[in-house]
């Protein structure tokens, strides 16, 4: 047998998902979603510039259930993003290579994120009240 | 590449089951990869019953038992069993880890035994690193001084001599490197988390003088800067060494150093 029919041992299939791992691939998804949720943005803008009744279509999408379901997942992209990028300047700089520390600051993004996530909700519906 | 699915030679098939001697005091089954290279097959996943009443403590106890009472076609590597050789390196309950130092009680349930992520496998357990290994040898890791060579050994300050610790300890099994998502997809290229703590520890000895050379030779998108902080490679070293930090130092000397 030659080395070209070697097969290849498993390796996503069979590594244990843990708080590295898994904190890292969330941090690519959220960007993604980022860049995804931007053209939403745009969408919300050129409707604005295009008059009321474009504009009221939009409105009507993000107001729908599913518009507002797109936003509270962009809107945690957009914390979880910014709380681990904090983290990786931090990388970035040397500090926080410890195991224990990674774990730490780990933890600290995940209960950040979905703090300012609801946060922001709360906020959000008390000033537009419900 | 990313790939998520492996090739449609190296899926994993269910394989045959060795049950537990009778009146097995504590028995536990160890789920372990094998492939042979002499058949044409796919790699299967053969469960073998044992008794850990009758059985030493590690992991590697339990192959070695494996081997000699009931089936001694099984092929894995080792020698040291005391966790300074690095032969025994595979993936054991999820994780890479050397065999002998991992012991059966810190698994739950089956024990799984693979071999080490995303290598080319010469044998059930035995991975081929020889790209590893021409790696490691790529960034030439011996000590390049300019001074001629002293009578005798080539004194260091105890604080140049500390900047190795960490570093020296190395002992090579790759559980790092293939326990990283970015070496599984570009590991031709990229170096992985060992070799670039094997590099760092010649960057960072006071007594070499070819630092600006080394770093010239990692300055590279793919060599060096393929490390996204994944942290797995630190998660997983068996002799609790931080690659992920020796590979955040080498950047930092990059940016100083422009």
């Amino acid at each position: 047998m030659t080395a070209e029919n070697r097969p290849l041992s498993p390796h996503l299939q069979i590594y244990r998902p843990q708080l590295t791992s898994v904190l890292s691939i969330l941090h690519r998804l959220t960007g993604i979603a980022l860049a995804a949720g931007t053209l939403l943005l745009v969408w919300w803008l050129v409707a604005v510039a295009a008059g009321p009744a474009a504009f009221e279509t939009v409105q009507g999408f993000i107001g729908s259930w599913f518009g507002r379901a797109l936003l509270l997942g962009w809107s945690y992209a957009l914390f979880y993003h910014l709380a681990n990028g904090i983290r990786h300047l931090a990388w970035d700089a040397g500090w926080g290579f410890e195991l224990k520390t990674v774990y730490l600051t780990g933890w600290m993004v995940i209960w950040a994120s979905v703090a300012l996530t609801l946060l922001a909700w709360i906020l959000g519906y008390s000033m537009r009240g419900g | 590449m990313v790939e998520f699915a492996l090739p449609r030679n190296s899926r994993v098939r269910p394989g045959r089951t060795h049950e537990a001697p009778p009146g097995a005091k504590k028995p536990r089954a160890f789920k372990v990869y094998r492939w042979d290279p002499e058949r044409g097959e796919n790699p299967r996943l053969d469960t073998y019953g044992i008794d850990l009443a009758d059985c030493g403590p590690m992991v590697l106890d339990a192959l070695i038992k494996i081997k000699d009472e009931v089936d001694a076609t099984l092929t894995f590597r080792r020698s040291c069993r005391e966790g300074i050789c690095g032969s025994c390196a595979m993936n054991i309950d999820g994780t890479n880890t050397l065999a002998c130092t991992k012991p059966i009680s810190d698994v739950k349930g089956a024990v799984r035994v693979y071999p080490l992520p995303h290598m080319p496998v010469v044998k059930d357990l035995v991975p081929d690193l020889s790209v590893a290994y021409a790696q490691y040898a790529s960034i030439e890791p011996w000590l390049k001084a300019e001074s001629p060579a002293p009578e005798r050994e080539r004194l260091q300050k105890p604080e140049d001599r500390a900047r190795l610790d960490g570093l020296w300890e190395c002992i090579l099994c790759f559980c790092c490197t293939t326990s990283c998502p970015s070496y599984w997809w570009t590991g031709d290229r990229y170096l992985g988390p060992a070799v670039l703590l094997q590099a760092y520890r010649w960057i960072a000895d006071s007594r070499d003088a070819r630092t600006d050379e080394r770093l010239d030779q990692l300055e590279d998108p793919f060599r060096l800067y393929r490390c996204h902080t994944i942290m797995n490679c630190t998660k997983t070293c068996p002799k609790d060494l931080n690659p992920a930090k020796a590979i955040a130092e080498i950047k930092k000397l990059m940016v100083a150093r422009r």
